[in-house]
């Protein structure tokens, strides 16, 4: 948990051209992340929670090199990733892997579940010698909680948490220090997604890893992460640890948030205080000037004198009071809406 | 409601030739239903012996996970199964008394959409991409009413302001792909509760979309049962969605209902080791960094359903009398409360692991 910062994010953005026409001229941007900034210490999880199309799992992709940043800069272990020669590239790489989403369409079916685990050992053979690779598949699926005896099978004949469980396989087949996991148990059933989280969980604590927990289940993220970040129309909203951000949240996007979530407990029903945001997520192609939370900001429905100010100039991500600390939120008047 | 100034030739409508008035208030009563597929791997039981009831102004959840048979559930009463590969086997559906599995498919016709109504899971494949969302609502009228295209119209603007989208005027002329997930989801809606529909069923109308459109789009739908005192059918996996809206809750499991209780007792003392487990795998605040309570192994396949409890190679509780024979019965062990468990006494009152489970989700309470 503790440590230096293994992996560092400094300023990320992506941008992706928006072509109209038979010219297919250039006449705008998805701005799908934005500059985003962050540490990420060894052995620790960063969960990132936010809506669909914040940006989150762009930024997942752009942590393992999966796509060129516009602008900024990672760094892993001091080393800035994107300027590194292909042959110091593909050494990195190793260290930095990724688990995706959907485990139907993540695994190739014509390759068996030892083609498909074995396949980064193939791609970095100094790993492990030719030899014993098919010995090192097996430990892994055993590692994960897999009969290495279904190591000629294909993903058809696996169930759905099954198929999760080799893809996390493939994903520490290398022994990486970094493991981003874009919404690793979203596909998943509940009774089958707590299964895959203690999982994770157990690997942490064997392997020493370092996660990137990207989901939007909020109370999943909470019970696995260290520290949160918030994110909303690709930049980071507030930044914190677990308890600051679920217990003293200063940004009103993460208290509408966390007051959406249903509670599964039907005596909260009735003294439930829920912050009902108006309207949905605006265009990333076109985000709002200002704080780009302004359009729909319970805080400043309430306080429209705020207007100049939250229209006027971005906030940044800096650090606030939250009543037992400090933590970084990115508003200009960050403060508790309701209490809890 | 047929109108007058449109010539009857043009109207292709499906007339209501009868009325229907719920018997002691309860609307739709499924009967021991029982629906099987056939498949190349042999026959997948999937629905075996379903019985509820919903009644006027209630919600009723189905809870169940992926494979528990919920949606099969759901499109059975709605009669929308597509046989082959499905069969129903046995059972009824009766909604306000009479049988709709006997009845022939014009009296079904007059029944779907305007009796009893669905709104899909996932809105982008069900609405249709080449018309615009305004005709697509107004079909309702045109086809089961016969109004005229103008009427039908404004009847559509009317209804998407019903379901709050903003300048619907504006938007009528709008094609699926303009409309965020939210608004889309919010088109079905007003398509559904178009005729007034006595029974509602929404299979998993908030699974696809975000936070805080699902606490929207829940609200909306709570917001039109006051209105118009529909009986509400919810399925879905979300525990949380559940304790926030339903009145009683149906718990499945591989094709059976395994539990029946009102949502408060149900979430406080759970009467069925699968409900327990679902509840106690839920992450909760005091647990912060240790392995959630996950419940072992996979739900069954369901063309090898195994014999006695289905739930038995799972579940902590079971013994020799749960591995043979035939499932355990859904028997009354309170008031207003069935399980299917021969353990029922040991796991009633079993304490509870997950007490505080609200605090887990953050800063709610």
């Amino acid at each position: 948990m503790s440590g230096e910062a293994i992996l560092r994010a400094e300023g990320l953005k992506k941008y992706y051209p928006i072509r109209r026409g038979v010219t297919r001229s250039h006449v705008g941007n998805v701005k799908a992340v934005d500059g985003v900034s962050f540490d990420l210490h060894s052995g620790e999880t960063l969960g990132v929670v936010g809506e669909s199309g914040c940006g989150k799992s762009t930024l997942g992709r752009l942590l393992v090199q999966l796509e060129q940043p516009t602008e900024g800069k990672v760094w892993f272990q001091d080393r800035d990733m994107f300027t590194l020669s292909r042959t110091e590239l593909r050494r990195a790489r190793r260290d930095i892997q990724i688990v995706f989403q959907d485990p139907y369409t993540s695994l190739n079916p014509r390759k068996t579940v030892g083609d498909i685990v074995g396949e980064p050992l193939e791609i970095h053979p100094e790993v492990v010698p030719h030899g014993d690779r098919r010995r090192r598949v097996q430990e892994l699926l055993d590692l994960v909680g897999l009969n290495p005896e279904h190591i000629n099978r294909y993903p058809h004949q696996f169930s759905g948490g099954q198929r999760q469980r080799i893809g996390i396989a493939r994903g520490i087949a290398l022994n990486p220090k970094v493991l981003v996991c874009d919404e690793p148990v979203s596909a998943l059933d509940v009774s089958v997604q707590a299964q895959v989280v203690n999982l994770l969980q157990d690997l942490q604590r064997e392997l020493g890893l370092a996660y990137v927990f990207i989901a939007h289940d909020l109370s999943v993220v909470r019970h696995i992460s260290d520290r949160v970040a918030v994110m909303y129309l690709g930049r980071i909203v507030e930044l914190g640890d677990e308890h600051q951000i679920y217990d003293r949240p200063l940004h009103p996007y993460t208290q509408a948030l966390l007051s959406a979530v249903p509670v599964p407990d039907p005596e909260a029903r009735a003294d439930k205080k829920q912050i009902m945001l108006s309207g949905d997520v605006p265009s990333p192609a076109n985000p709002p000037r200002g704080c780009r939370f302004h359009t729909r900001c319970p805080l400043l429905q309430a306080h429209p004198e705020m207007m100049e100010r939250c229209s006027g100039t971005e906030p940044a991500l800096d650090l606030h009071d939250d009543g037992q600390g400090q933590h970084r939120a990115a508003c200009h008047f960050a403060r508790r809406l309701i209490e809890v | 409601m047929t109108s007058t100034t449109e010539p009857a030739r043009r109207t292709r409508h499906v007339r209501n030739a009868r009325t229907w008035t719920p018997v002691d208030g309860t609307l739709l009563q499924v009967d021991d239903l029982h629906v099987e597929f056939h498949t190349r791997d042999g026959v997948a039981k999937a629905i075996n012996g379903v019985s509820l009831e919903v009644r006027q102004d209630e919600t009723l959840a189905i809870l169940g996970e992926s494979g528990s048979g919920k949606s099969v559930t759901a499109q059975a009463i709605m009669g929308i199964l597509d046989t082959p590969p499905a069969y129903i086997t046995g059972g009824q559906v009766r909604y306000c008394g009479t049988d709709l599995l006997t009845v022939d498919e014009k009296v079904m016709q007059t029944v779907r959409g305007a009796e009893i109504a669905m709104i899909f899971q996932d809105a982008l494949s069900a609405l249709n991409p080449v018309f615009s969302v305004g005709w697509q609502i107004a079909e309702m009228f045109r086809v089961h009413r016969g109004t005229n295209r103008r009427d039908a119209e404004e009847a559509a603007i009317r209804l998407m302001e019903r379901v709050h989208i903003p300048a619907a005027r504006e938007r009528v002329h709008n094609y699926p792909h303009q409309f965020s997930g939210g608004m889309r989801q919010r088109i079905m809606i007003a398509m559904a509760i178009a005729l007034d529909p006595h029974v509602l069923i929404a299979d998993e109308p908030t699974t696809a979309l975000d936070v805080t459109v699902q606490a929207q789009i829940m609200d909306l739908l709570k917001e039109l049962q006051a209105e118009s005192h529909m009986g509400l059918i919810l399925i879905t996996h979300d525990l949380g969605v559940v304790a926030d809206v339903a009145d009683r809750i149906a718990v499945m499991y591989a094709g059976r209902l395994v539990e029946k209780a009102d949502v408060r007792r149900l979430y406080a003392d759970p009467a069925h080791p699968y409900t327990l487990g679902l509840l106690e795998s839920i992450p909760r605040l005091d647990q912060q960094g240790q392995r959630l309570n996950a419940i072992g192994g996979l739900p069954p396949n369901l063309t090898r359903i195994p014999a006695g409890c289905p739930f038995h190679p799972r579940c902590r509780f079971a013994t020799a009398v749960c591995r043979v024979g035939a499932p355990p019965p859904l028997v009354e062990i309170a008031p207003g409360r069935e399980a299917a468990c021969h353990h029922v006494d040991e796991v009633v009152g079993h304490h509870l692991l997950t007490r505080d489970l609200g605090v887990a989700a953050g800063g709610t309470r």
